[in-house]
């Protein structure tokens, strides 16, 4: 099943683990930032991962200094229950 | 603040076919005697899932800017689309709605006119949509001028006694759907990250419905008079009236038009003297600028002939200024407008207008408009809001529309200004 890797942009911090953790699905910006080299369903901040990058994206999620990364197995929209952030 | 004025009770001369008189029937500051008097009572006790198929007939959409159709939007939330009983539904799932008044855009200013003087409308409409999907809170969310209007008129009807007034800051960004609900919810008016729809999952994980208060004016008459009723003005496409507020040399107003008029009309009822119109913004700082006046202003409708009317402004570059100048400015404002939550944005918004100043004011660098799309295409799409899309567009569109003044200025000139680049 293909899941999508989903960049909360308000926490990024632009560390940039997750580009060097998967380097073909992810380049950076100008200033660092994760730059998808293909969008995945729900634009720019979405990225499709097929199971030959499962499990680097499992990793990213987890070493992501910002917690800025979540994978789903469904398309953006569908049924997300987080909340607003408390706090900046 | 500017005094608001209502475009067609302002002068006599500018009453003609083109500008109706839908929203304002009441007069000024309406209170609820003047109200009813003009449109007639509302049960909304008597509103129930009806309402939605009557508001799809209608074929209303959203008059916030994203023009999303108000009956899938009503229809979105849980209760309404399972069609459970409302008695059963716990009261933790129950719907919130939102009458959205927030505007930021700094050449906006019909919603402000709206609920100076037809806040009875704006409640009507919420109070229905209220009704139709059994919603558990109620707020109407408006920046500090506006409250004192909406409060004496929410005294005035007990029915609207568990409405809640929540103030909208004066940022740009404040009227954006996800930072209405953040701002309800945290009191931080800042767009957050949502994957979900807010009508799937809102205020605190509730269904949420943020409606543009001229929305629910308009769902107010739709209640009152129906589907058939609303389509008398407008096309097929673009039914109904829109409110626009129209800015420009010639000062601003707040006019009432029908959907899918054309530009060139819409400032003629405006009392623009076309020959003094150079280009004009249509759709706000995330909007674009349009050349000719021949568009026809509907959210629908092939690109060349039609231009999406935004949040209804209309504002008009004199034949005497840069419309490069005017963009460098907004785009100014909007990088210092930038929640700066999102780095794309916080970072490139700026470096965009850097070289949108540097375009505007002698860089003379051809390398400048390839910089100019880099960056646009780079910023876009990667941001919990549409900020930098919004941005992105209205510099595009700049770029396309004042393409002379593009090539005068990188060849170090400028046509429509007599101003030396380093004075």
């Amino acid at each position: 099943m293909t899941e999508t890797l989903h960049i909360d942009w308000t926490r990024c911090d632009g560390r940039g683990l997750c580009t060097e953790l998967l380097t073909p699905l992810l380049g950076r910006d100008d200033w660092g930032y994760p730059l998808v080299r293909q969008a995945g369903g729900g634009g720019r901040g979405n990225v499709d991962i097929d199971d030959e990058y499962a499990g680097a994206a499992r990793e990213a999620v987890q070493l992501c200094p910002k917690l800025a990364l979540s994978i789903s197995n469904q398309a953006p929209g569908v049924r997300d229950r987080r909340r607003p952030r408390t706090s900046r | 603040m500017t005094p608001l004025t209502l475009g067609p009770t302002a002068t006599a001369k500018l009453r003609g076919p083109t500008v109706t008189h839908r929203l304002f029937a009441a007069g000024n500051h309406a209170g609820l005697d003047a109200h009813v008097e003009a449109f007639g009572a509302l049960a909304t006790h008597d509103i129930d899932g009806t309402f939605i198929d009557a508001v799809e007939s209608a074929g209303l959409t959203g008059r916030g800017g994203a023009f999303f159709a108000s009956w899938r939007k009503i229809a979105a939330t849980g209760s309404a689309r399972a069609g459970t009983p409302f008695s059963a539904t716990p009261f933790s799932a129950k719907p919130v709605v939102i009458a959205n008044g927030a505007e930021g855009e700094p050449l906006s200013f019909k919603d402000k006119t709206l609920l100076a003087h037809a806040p009875h409308l704006v409640i009507d409409g919420l109070l229905a949509v209220a009704r139709a999907v059994a919603a558990g809170q109620v707020f109407i969310y408006a920046g500090s001028t506006s409250i004192p209007a909406v409060e004496r008129a929410l005294a005035e009807r007990p029915e609207a006694r568990r409405i809640r007034v929540v103030e909208a800051p004066h940022t740009f960004i404040a009227g954006e759907a996800g930072a209405v609900v953040n701002r309800i919810a945290n009191g931080i008016a800042l767009p957050f990250d949502h994957r979900s729809r807010l009508s799937d999952s809102g205020l605190k994980g509730r269904p949420t419905l943020v409606f543009n208060v001229e929305t629910l004016a308009h769902l107010a008459l739709i209640a009152r008079y129906g589907p058939a009723w609303f389509r008398t003005e407008g096309s097929d496409r673009d039914p109904g009236t829109r409110l626009l507020s129209v800015s420009g040399p010639a000062g601003q107003q707040v006019l009432e038009v029908a959907g899918d008029l054309r530009l060139g009309e819409v400032l003629a009822s405006a009392a623009v003297d076309l020959a003094t119109v150079q280009a004009v913004m249509v759709g706000g700082y995330h909007g674009r600028w349009v050349g000719p006046l021949d568009y026809q202003l509907s959210p629908t409708g092939p690109e060349g002939l039609t231009v999406q009317p935004g949040a209804g402004v209309v504002h008009v570059l004199h034949t005497s200024q840069c419309g490069l100048e005017a963009t460098a400015r907004i785009v100014g404002y909007l990088a210092n407008e930038s929640a700066k939550q999102c780095g794309p944005c916080m970072f490139g918004l700026p470096v965009m207008a850097r070289v949108m100043n540097a375009l505007a004011h002698g860089g003379c660098d051809p390398r400048l408009v390839g910089e100019l799309d880099r960056l646009s295409h780079l910023v876009t799409g990667r941001g919990a809001c549409h900020h930098p899309d919004g941005t992105a567009q209205l510099v595009g569109s700049a770029l396309g529309t004042f393409a002379d003044d593009v090539k005068a200025h990188v060849a170090g000139n400028c046509t429509k200004t007599t101003r030396r680049w380093h004075d």
